[in-house]
């Protein structure tokens, strides 16, 4: 995954998918007795398309919702209000008339490759499962796509017959891979898909994905807490904070010149060979808390910029003045007053 | 990679799977081990043998009457174990009545068993109102004395072997139902459950095919513990009157019909009484040998328990003497070994680590390369079996830490060596506050009363910059984020002083914001306290922002040491190379990553010379003769290579 696609990027594409105000809630609603039940707003009104071919990375500490997003974009989890559309269609009524159609178009690559292997199957049966449910295909048309997949994600075929427990974890992830894209969908939706593997092996992967990439067309949406890693695989970047989008942009505009103070605070605190100083912030601070979020920004408390609106009002999200594809929720943002571009 | 390179690194587990299969002991093995399930199984067996064999044994038939002989003692003629009041043979009505009570105590455990899981399945794994509605009716039959319910359901029913079977199957449906939805519920939450549905699996084929294979050995370890409860109960009502009828014999319908002589001829009842107790205990005993083996929580593959402390088997003793001028911690030749059945894995082969005061050491490496081992052999906290140091030496000061008393070691850990560990969570109590966590790590080094440990651990806490530090105190682990856990687990390494703080992974678990943070703490409390730290970590990103040296290590070997900047900018060893290589780096995303082929060695066979050789670009054949030395590259400078990198001539042929 080395060189994001460019000429994809400067291409119109039409989008994939479309995120419109999309809300999760969890808890919520009455007791028995009329009490009102705490609520946690795991994602708030998050919008952004997804285009066509493109490697979205999407990037966020614990808590930040990436996961619940990823979850409600693949049909696992439902969005409390909002609406996502894919390919035009609403997501939801998709699921409800054919959960298989959804599977067949969009997949999911899990954080943690063995507890996404049932301990008990051969790694056979769980790869032919999607070609069974999804594709309806026949003995001799299973077998001859297992060799191919097993080929795509470069695993020797005899692997087949074994337990995941026999696997390393850069191996079990691949055959992770190889299940997501057993049903040959459009989008996948890789969630930490190296953040439990070893430097060594997450290079390995990272490479499997540029090169399936590449030779499928597929699109990817990349969620990652780790910048060096989203930055060498996305086209575009979108940063969540507390469940909230708070920047979106072109990866290497996002990395070059970022403009919400979050997302300096990532690039700066992010360790790197030869860094030696890596910037802690205010380390007393922390996240809100999420059953009582505050009425404005909810990076205010972190924040080195913040002054009294941010307080009292939620930022929208605004292009920047000389990047309209550049987008940042904040009041203040960085960049804007010393340099206000060409 | 290319596909030639997949087939080698899949031929490597092949054989280390065979080797593991030797290594681990088989499930008969174990309980073979355990000498009381032996006993169980023996005897159960053989009661099971006799009883099964019953229509073909030479015996005299159970309910014929002989009035005139009843009552006969032991060991009469034609009788070995006497007759009862109506003059039936004690014998064959005993071996007749284990037949009854054996089959319905099994079948009516099957039959709970059934019911229970299904109910308990679906129950886990719906949740929400199914769960709801299916639990509280469990709760309910619950809720009934078992012994009424059983009563209450033969009264319904009316007397009978076969109802009484009902009876008892019903009223074992809730134990099942109970355990088996807790499993569910934990495992319909697993992500493979969700992966399933996404391969297009439906609600019942997830149920059935991929949660229950789960399930399963919970359900026989249920049922293994289960089945003598049953054959009990199964007693008890036939001897009220209400499950076998005259005049089929059963060993509670026996042990009641002997009552009435109790006096007269005891051994009418004592003889089905002792049939009871040893049937049901040879199946107690085997149920739990069985459950110690099948229940993952207890097994750890090895016949007996750890220790408190690593055993050391000394084969080398380095010398103690040559001082390392102001080493805090100077680990010598350290080997770990760990004997997994018959095969040797050599975890750790010969380190030498040098922590001075106040400097912070990394030591890096992929995952199973020995850096915890190495870690965690310094205290002795390598588990024994399967773990033993097998040489080298640590000198902690003047002494050395592997051939001190265990009361010796007990005073250091936690004392002047102390551990951070890499999940704060699992490291942390979570029924006890963290005050009083602190403040038990205090006073266990320190005669302080209650009152001024508090006063300190407030102190720590503080240090560690926590906010509000005496309320944070009354607060429990679940209660902090990830951040603010490891602080504390911070706090109590520095609670009594410690000159070295062995910390294995610490921020990996968690955010790269708090990471930052917990990474610049550390640093500051270093220089504050001139504290010693062994900081493990795979992440050369995390070296550079907190070490001042470096040690590379590669299958239980130290293959590079130097500082952390010559390291970086000048790594010898090719691993070191390939390892700074294949971490991405912010601002470079065009860089290809230059992954490293294939895997780690296998510990229990490694080959001789350069452990990294088969992985290596660089490598040539004299790479795999005989032990590479360190060579030096400058003052504390070293590689373990004979081909270093920026050395050209050699490396091209």
């Amino acid at each position: 995954m080395s060189e994001p696609s460019q000429e994809l990027a400067a291409q119109p594409a039409e989008p994939l998918m479309q995120l419109d105000a999309v809300e999760r809630t969890f808890g919520g609603g009455r007791t028995l007795f009329g009490q009102p039940r705490p609520a946690v707003h795991a994602v708030q009104g998050i919008s952004f398309d997804v285009k066509r071919g493109e490697t979205l990375g999407i990037v966020g500490e614990s808590g930040c919702g990436k996961s619940t997003l990823a979850r409600m974009l693949t049909g696992l989890d439902r969005p409390t209000g909002g609406r996502i559309t894919f390919e035009g269609e609403d997501l939801v009524a998709l699921i409800k008339s054919d959960h298989r159609a959804v599977s067949r178009k969009i997949q999911y690559v899990f954080q943690d490759p063995l507890a996404s292997l049932n301990p008990r199957k051969t790694i056979r049966t769980i790869l032919e499962a999607p070609l069974i449910h999804l594709l309806k295909l026949g003995r001799t048309e299973r077998r001859e796509r297992l060799e191919t997949l097993m080929q795509a994600v470069n695993l020797a075929p005899e692997f087949l017959d074994r337990y995941p427990h026999e696997f390393s974890g850069g191996q079990a992830q691949r055959i992770g891979i190889a299940r997501a894209l057993a049903a040959d969908p459009d989008l996948i939706v890789l969630d930490e898909p190296v953040s439990a593997l070893d430097v060594s092996v997450q290079a390995q992967v990272l490479n499997i994905l540029a090169d399936l990439k590449r030779r499928f067309g597929l699109t990817f949406l990349f969620i990652s807490h780790d910048l060096s890693v989203v930055e060498s695989v996305s086209d575009r970047v979108a940063v969540l904070y507390f469940g909230q989008l708070v920047e979106m942009a072109p990866a290497r505009q996002l990395f070059g010149q970022p403009r919400h103070h979050y997302t300096r605070l990532l690039l700066n605190s992010a360790p790197a060979p030869g860094r030696r100083n890596l910037d802690a912030g205010d380390a007393e601070s922390e996240l809100p808390d999420p059953f009582n979020p505050p009425p404005g920004c909810p990076f205010f408390a972190r924040c080195p910029a913040g002054t009294q609106i941010c307080q009292a009002e939620m930022p929208a999200l605004c292009p920047a003045p000389d990047a309209p594809e550049h987008l940042a929720a904040c009041h203040h943002p960085a960049g804007d007053d010393r340099d206000p571009g060409p | 990679m290319s596909d030639q390179a997949a087939v080698s690194t899949g031929q490597q587990p092949e054989k280390r799977r065979k080797k593991d299969r030797k290594g681990r002991p088989s499930v008969l093995r174990l309980l073979l081990n355990n000498q009381l399930a032996t006993a169980g199984l023996v005897i159960f067996s053989l009661i099971v043998l006799v009883a099964a064999l019953a229509p073909i044994l030479p015996l005299p038939d159970p309910d014929a009457t002989a009035p005139a002989d009843r009552l006969q003692p032991l060991f009469s003629a034609g009788h070995l174990l006497g007759t009862d009041a109506l003059g039936r043979d004690i014998l064959s009505r005993l071996i007749w009545g284990a037949r009854v009570s054996l089959a319905v105590g099994i079948s009516a455990t099957l039959i709970a068993a059934f019911f229970g899981s299904l109910i308990g399945l679906l129950a886990g794994y719906a949740g929400g109102r199914t769960d709801t509605l299916l639990m509280r009716g469990i709760d309910m039959v619950m809720a009934f004395p078992y012994i009424l319910l059983a009563l209450a359901i033969v009264a319904v029913l009316g007397p009978g072997l076969l109802n009484a079977l009902y009876a008892i199957a019903v009223v074992n449906v809730p134990f099942f139902a109970r355990n088996i939805r807790g499993i569910a519920l934990g495992l319909s939450r697993r992500e493979f459950v969700d992966a399933a549905r996404l391969s297009g699996k439906s609600h019942a084929q997830i149920l059935f095919g991929e949660v229950l294979p789960n399930v399963l050995p919970v359900i026989i370890i249920t049922m293994s513990t289960t089945i003598g409860w049953m054959i009990l109960e199964t007693a008890g009502l036939s001897f009220l009157g209400l499950g076998a009828q005259p005049p089929q014999a059963d060993l509670g319908s026996m042990l009641g019909e002997g009552r009435k002589i109790l006096f007269t001829a005891p051994h009418v009842s004592i003889v089905p009484g002792l049939m009871i107790f040893v049937l049901v205990m040879s199946i107690n005993l085997l149920g739990d040998g069985v459950r110690d083996i099948l229940d993952p929580r207890l097994k750890s593959g090895s016949l007996t328990r750890p220790t408190a402390r690593t055993a050391v088997e000394r084969k080398s003793v380095p010398a103690t003497d040559v001082r390392g001028e102001d080493a805090v911690l100077d680990v010598r030749g350290l080997k770990t070994e760990f004997e997994i059945g018959s095969s040797v894995y050599r975890a750790v082969g010969g380190v030498d680590l040098k922590i001075r005061k106040g400097e912070c050491l990394g030591l890096v490496g992929e995952s199973g390369s020995g850096k915890s081992v190495s870690a965690m052999s310094i205290m002795g906290l390598v588990p024994t079996p399967p773990g033993r140091i097998v040489g080298g030496v640590a000198m902690l000061g003047d002494e050395d830490l592997f051939s001190a008393s265990d009361e010796r070691i007990r005073q250091l850990r936690g004392g002047a060596v102390s551990h951070v560990f890499q999940d704060p969570l699992s490291t942390l109590h979570p029924l006890y506050t963290v005050g009083d966590q602190l403040i038990e790590a205090i006073r266990a080094h320190q005669p302080l009363s209650h009152a001024s440990a508090r006063q300190r651990a407030a102190e720590l806490l503080a240090t560690v910059r926590i906010p509000n530090p005496e309320e944070r105190l009354n607060a429990y682990p679940h209660e902090l984020s990830g951040g603010m856990r490891q602080r504390i687990c911070i706090a109590m390494a520095l609670a009594n002083a410690a000159d070295v703080i062995i910390a294995d992974e610490p921020t990996t678990a968690l955010d790269v914001t708090v990471q930052a943070q917990v990474l610049s703490l550390l640093a500051a409390l270093r220089r504050d306290h001139d504290t010693g730290i062994l900081f493990i970590t795979h992440d050369f990103g995390v070296v550079s922002a907190i070490c001042d040296r470096v040690a590379v290590m590669y299958a239980g070997k130290i293959v590079e040491t130097g500082t952390t900047e010559e390291i970086l900018a000048d790594p010898k060893h090719p691993y070191t190379g390939k390892l700074i290589d294949c971490v991405p780096v912010l601002g470079q995303p065009e860089r290809r990553l230059d992954a490293i082929e294939g895997r780690p060695p296998v510990v229990n066979a490694l080959p001789p010379g350069c452990a990294f050789a088969p992985r290596c670009p660089r490598a040539q054949p004299d790479c795999l003769q005989g032990e590479i030395a360190m060579r030096d590259f400058g003052p504390e400078r070293g590689a373990r290579c004979l081909h270093p990198l920026g050395e050209e001539g050699s490396a091209d042929v």
